[in-house]
């Protein structure tokens, strides 16, 4: 039941920061901080316990909840959940330093929102009920529409909006689909369940099995996301406020590469590798189209957005390449992004909450006087361009090297992402940090104790991934065995 | 004792972590001796680890790491390798890296960010010994991706000037090209052979394909894209001239001695791939051959000093692929190490005379220096000597070797003489130039020297390699490449007389035109036609322009026209679909009865309509 109590926990913490306000201002920031530091350290703590020989899981439980019909509460930890879940609380910790001095008006609502996104993306890596595993993707999603509404910048609204409307109308078809699957299944069986492991093995037809699966899938390619759905996420990253961003870049989007490995590829096998082609085509246009897209913006806040796009594409090729150097790559190339695009989105939000825009024409030449702030700037560029010994290098290339023995021409259109990368990189450095000093930028504050603190913890984490990145196999491993599909 | 060789890529590594942690905080002279000590002691601890390694007479020593990844059936370790060929290039990136590292102590010390500058070289030298001690092609292809970030990071390193800035992007993006082809190389070695480690590929490739097969051939060709990228060889050669704008000591380091050069130390590594039958060998000698005629006649217009040696640099690292791409591999790595230290001499030389003229690089408002900057003076005409292979100086042993060779070859042999020997003499020509526009003649700048021991100190080691370095070739390389060494005998016959003689033609029509005058090329300069070819040669032949017109123009300014992303309109106009039949249907609500009661009228009289015309 240790699942439950770490969401349970991040549940309360929110009442708790949301009340707490009325005894001190700043009191609500603590307590959240407390709370994914606590849920950091737990986390931790289940990965040190290792593996419960009798469930085969790092943590399980099950609860009665609808039995009539056949809902439960069923939560399980294994490896790939288990890093997520560290990548969650460990960023909770960072946003919420990231958005220190950010917020001042309803500081404890702000921090409830965040608490329950942080939880309902705890749930949803850990829901082994199609049932809660859709009730957590929607605690996720009203959060996080508050986050943008109340707290975004000038387009706020619009971007909230475009936000809920995308992952709402793609969630329905997964709820359509839930239910399919579960009334399928109950009409061969006899029994009534959402239970995912039960449902594993359900019998299907060719077709009705392409439908349902691409009701999953259109779901998490919006979430995720690929071309031609992913056009929400420019405006809600963009608008949203700095902790909302990191969140979203960092986590939240990789809910929906979670679901495809997790739920889509296993659930309907067959159908996934017949689809292959086009979820690996539409990743290299993601990663082609993202690219370009991120080069074209002005906007440091929306290149970054775009950026993500390209990244995300790496994990649908290697999700769709079927073998087990692309699924590794996908997983690696997730745990990697979370760092480095989060950091990134929050050097957008230092230089907003420093120069009042993100409009690139009115930064240059920032380095001479912040040289940290450009310093950290360059280096999770470099990291994000895919520089070999960081840890987006370790997914890029395990993704393509997979996915070389299946499509070739795929491949090599994918292979040429990093060549733009490399543009789009090396222009936001450019226009933000080198180059002539902008004469409207008189001073600049640069980075104290606080902002490198936390960068160092991004940074230490990309090196170990890049150096070393065994442990995220190691872990992943497992997960990939039981999935069951040959790899 | 050979077990520290780790420490040969490690104690760069940690002079970089040092200045980066330090934020520039450290005075001035810690930072020079950790910067230059760093290096220095990564050369001692290989000179010390080679001595070793020869002396055991395994001519190799491995040292294992640790597994960086393993995913199933793929598992490339850190494990570092080393051999004749990535002893020779330790020695060259520690040995001439340290006395660059060294001189750079005195040129950079009025500079601003004087710990960020040796923070990124310290990190370039671990990066490049990654890169020749990596025993497999993914350690390679860190410390390849390593040195081509250092090199941005350096070219741009005055990052206020948005010219340093382009430049470095050119770079790091042109590069990048040759490294896409480079990885997806490796990409389709290990699906074939199921290894990323060379020694193991080299075995796999000669026992699978003995007689050749298209996907050696693929291989072998997207590894030399690779090449051609880092060693600026046409087609991806643009980017090395505007590199130039970085400090002098990084163009000497990075863009002369050592990282242009990894493409060369690529092919060489991979020989027995490249050997097995089929046209690999055969583009790398063409690549060579067009880039090294190309540069030649570019240099010979250039007015920049660092851009004159900029092409030239090319125009020699055409002569390194030739050799390999004939089978002279001793012969290319000989001319590697020989052109490091030559090229170094004359980058570094050219830094002093540009420094004692506070920025100024035009050589036509030089002059009249020879005098003046003696030191420099001294070591450009012998690093000149040496670049234009004058018999006695180190470059002449190892270009003439390379010639021979090329003359040698069965199917091309007299093309690849005729062109090399051609921009031989083109290049004693350009050299010539360089040396009497800029230290003879009137004084055009006073110059300002200052330099100490510890830049005049590099330039007299290098002036002594430069000279003597191929007796050193000899020695260390003739025993164990893989093709028994650079050819010790010199025939009497007609081509090797030639070979010799034609950089004596060139020094002799250069004193005659920009010596004593007495060929005057300054009205042919000035014709119409001569001004074009001028400025075509001046253009690097035009690369640039035509990359600009079908790549970059077009790239640009289809992203200014999509900024907002077309796809988007897919769902506003859902949207506005959506709002436009809102309005539509609004007015009918006005809200007045006549308008209601006409509507209701029109209605049921088209029902009555309906129901009569359907009866």
């Amino acid at each position: 039941m240790t699942a439950l109590y770490l969401v349970l926990f991040l549940l309360g913490a929110g009442l708790v920061a949301c009340l707490s306000e009325r005894l001190h201002a700043n009191a609500p920031r603590w307590i959240s901080l407390l709370a994914f530091v606590v849920a950091t350290i737990w986390t931790a703590g289940i990965w040190l316990g290792g593996i419960d020989p009798s469930t085969g899981f790092y943590a399980a439980g099950e609860l009665s909840w609808i039995p009539a019909l056949g809902i439960n509460v069923i939560l399980k930890v294994d490896g790939l959940s288990l890093m997520l879940i560290g990548l969650t609380t460990l960023l909770g910790v960072i946003a919420v330093v990231s958005s220190w001095s950010e917020i001042n008006e309803n500081r404890g609502f702000f921090q409830f929102n965040i608490l329950w996104v942080m939880s309902g993306v705890v749930g949803v890596f850990c829901a082994y009920d199609l049932f809660l595993f859709f009730f957590f993707w929607e605690v996720m999603l009203i959060p996080m529409y508050f986050l943008i509404a109340i707290w975004g910048h000038e387009d706020r609204s619009y971007a909230a909006m475009k936000f809920f409307l995308f992952t709402q109308v793609s969630g329905l078809l997964m709820l359509v689909a839930i239910i399919a699957l579960v009334w399928l299944n109950y009409t061969n069986t006899g029994v009534l369940t959402f239970s995912y492991e039960e449902l594993l093995n359900v019998e299907l037809s060719d077709t009705v099995a392409s439908l349902l699966m691409l009701g999953f899938f259109i779901a998490f390619i919006t979430k995720l996301p690929s071309v031609p759905v992913h056009t929400w996420l420019p405006d809600a990253h963009t608008q949203a406020p700095t902790a909302g961003s990191v969140i979203l870049a960092g986590i939240l989007l990789k809910t929906g590469g979670y679901g495809l490995i997790r739920f889509t590829v296993p659930l309907f096998e067959e159908a996934s590798r017949d689809f292959a082609f086009v979820a690996m085509l539409l990743g290299v246009i993601s990663i082609l189209y993202g690219g370009y897209m991120a080069y074209s913006q002005s906007d440091f806040k929306r290149l970054v957005a775009y950026s993500s796009i390209a990244h995300m594409g790496f994990i649908l090729v290697g999700v769709y390449a079927f073998n087990e150097l692309g699924m590794q790559g996908a997983i690696v190339t997730m745990i990697a992004h979370g760092f480095s695009t989060a950091a990134l989105f929050m050097m957008a939000g230092s230089l907003q909450e420093r120069l009042h825009t993100r409009e690139m024409s009115q930064m240059g030449g920032l380095w001479i006087k912040a040289p940290r702030m450009g310093a950290m700037t360059m280096f999770f560029v470099i990291a994000s361009v895919g520089m070999p010994g960081l840890g987006n290098f370790i997914g890029e290339f395990l993704v393509l090297i997979g996915a070389f023995k299946v499509n070739v021409p795929l491949t090599v259109l994918a292979t040429i992402g990093i060549v733009v990368a490399a543009v789009y990189g090396l222009s936001l450095m450019q226009r933000s940090f080198q180059g002539t000093p902008n004469p409207q930028v008189a001073t600049m504050q640069d980075f104290g104790f606080r902002e490198m603190s936390v960068y160092a913890i991004m940074i230490i984490a990309l090196v170990w991934i890049g150096v070393y990145p065994q442990p995220v196999l190691d872990l992943a491993q497992p997960t990939l065995d039981a999935l069951g599909i040959a790899l | 004792m050979s077990e520290v060789l780790w420490l040969v890529p490690t104690i760069p590594l940690l002079g970089s972590i040092i200045l980066l942690c330090t934020e520039g905080r450290l005075p001035k002279l810690a930072v020079a001796v950790v910067g230059s000590g760093s290096v220095g002691l990564a050369a001692i601890c290989a000179l010390f680890v080679g001595m070793n390694v020869i002396g055991t007479g395994d001519w190799y020593y491995a040292e294992t790491l640790w597994t960086w990844m393993a995913v199933g059936d793929f598992n490339p370790s850190i494990t570092l390798y080393l051999d004749g060929l990535s002893l020779v290039m330790t020695g060259v990136i520690t040995g001439v890296g340290f006395l660059i590292h060294l001189y750079a102590t005195g040129y950079m010390w009025e500079e601003e960010g004087y710990s960020r500058f040796f923070a990124y070289m310290n990190l370039f030298v671990f990066a490049m010994l990654m890169l020749v001690l990596g025993d497999n092609l993914l350690t390679l292809f860190l410390g390849w991706e390593g040195v081509g970030l250092c090199s941005y990071l350096l070219i741009g390193f005055f990052h206020s000037d948005p010219e340093n800035g382009y430049a470095a992007r050119k770079a790091f993006v042109v590069t990048r090209v040759g490294d896409t082809l480079m990885a997806l190389g490796l990409f389709l070695l290990f699906r074939e052979l199921g290894t990323l480690e060379i020694q193991a590929a080299l075995d796999g490739a000669t026992t699978a394909w003995p007689d050749g097969s298209g996907i050696n051939t693929a291989i072998c060709l997207l590894l030399l894209g690779g090449a051609v990228g880092k060693s600026a060889q046409v087609p991806l050669q643009t980017w090395l001239p505007d590199a130039m704008a970085g400090p002098t000591p990084v163009s000497a380091l990075i863009h002369a001695a050592t990282m242009v050069t990894a493409g060369v130390y690529l092919i060489a590594r991979m020989q027995d791939m490249f050997m097995l039958p089929g046209p690999a060998m055969h583009w790398v000698a063409f690549v060579g051959l067009v880039t090294l005629f190309i540069s030649a006649f570019t240099a010979l217009v250039q007015t920049d000093i660092k851009r004159i040696l900029a092409f030239s640099t090319m125009s020699q690292i055409g002569y390194m692929f030739l050799a390999l791409g004939v089978g002279a591999w001793s012969a290319g790595i000989f001319h590697l190490m020989t052109h490091a230290f030559f090229k170094a001499l004359l980058f570094l030389a050219s830094g002093s005379v540009i420094l004692a003229l506070h920025h100024e690089q035009d050589i036509f408002k030089m002059g009249g220096l020879w005098n003046k900057l003696k030191i420099p003076f001294a070591s450009m005409l012998i690093g000149s000597l040496a670049l234009a292979a004058l018999p006695g100086t180190s470059g002449f042993f190892s270009k003439d070797a390379i010639l021979l060779t090329a003359y040698q070859e069965t199917s091309y042999g007299l093309l690849f003489w005729v062109g090399a020997a051609s921009a031989a003499f083109m290049t004693s020509l350009y050299t010539t130039r360089m040396i009497l526009i800029t230290f003879f003649g009137e004084v055009k700048t006073e110059p300002h020297d200052h330099s100490k021991i510890n830049m005049w100190g590099p330039l007299l080691v290098l002036c002594a390699l430069s000279i003597g370095g191929g007796w050193l070739g000899f020695m260390v390389l003739a025993s164990y490449m893989g093709d028994g060494g650079v050819p010790l005998e010199f025939h009497a016959d007609a081509i090797a007389l030639l070979t010799v003689g034609v950089p004596m033609i060139g020094i002799l029509l250069g004193y005659l035109i920009w010596g004593n005058q007495a060929i005057p090329v300054d009205k042919l300069a000035a014709s119409s036609v001569g001004q074009r070819v001028q400025r075509f040669f001046h253009g690097g032949w035009g690369f640039d322009w035509i990359y600009d017109r079908v790549i970059v123009n077009p790239f640009v300014r289809l992203a200014q026209v999509n900024k907002s992303d077309f796809v988007d309109l897919m769902f506003t106009s859902i949207a506005s679909l959506t709002a436009g039949i809102h309005r539509i249907v609004k007015r009918t609500q006005t809200g007045e009865l006549r308008w209601y009661a006409t509507n209701m009228v029109v209605g049921l009289l088209l029902v009555v309509l309906i129901v009569i015309v359907q009866a």
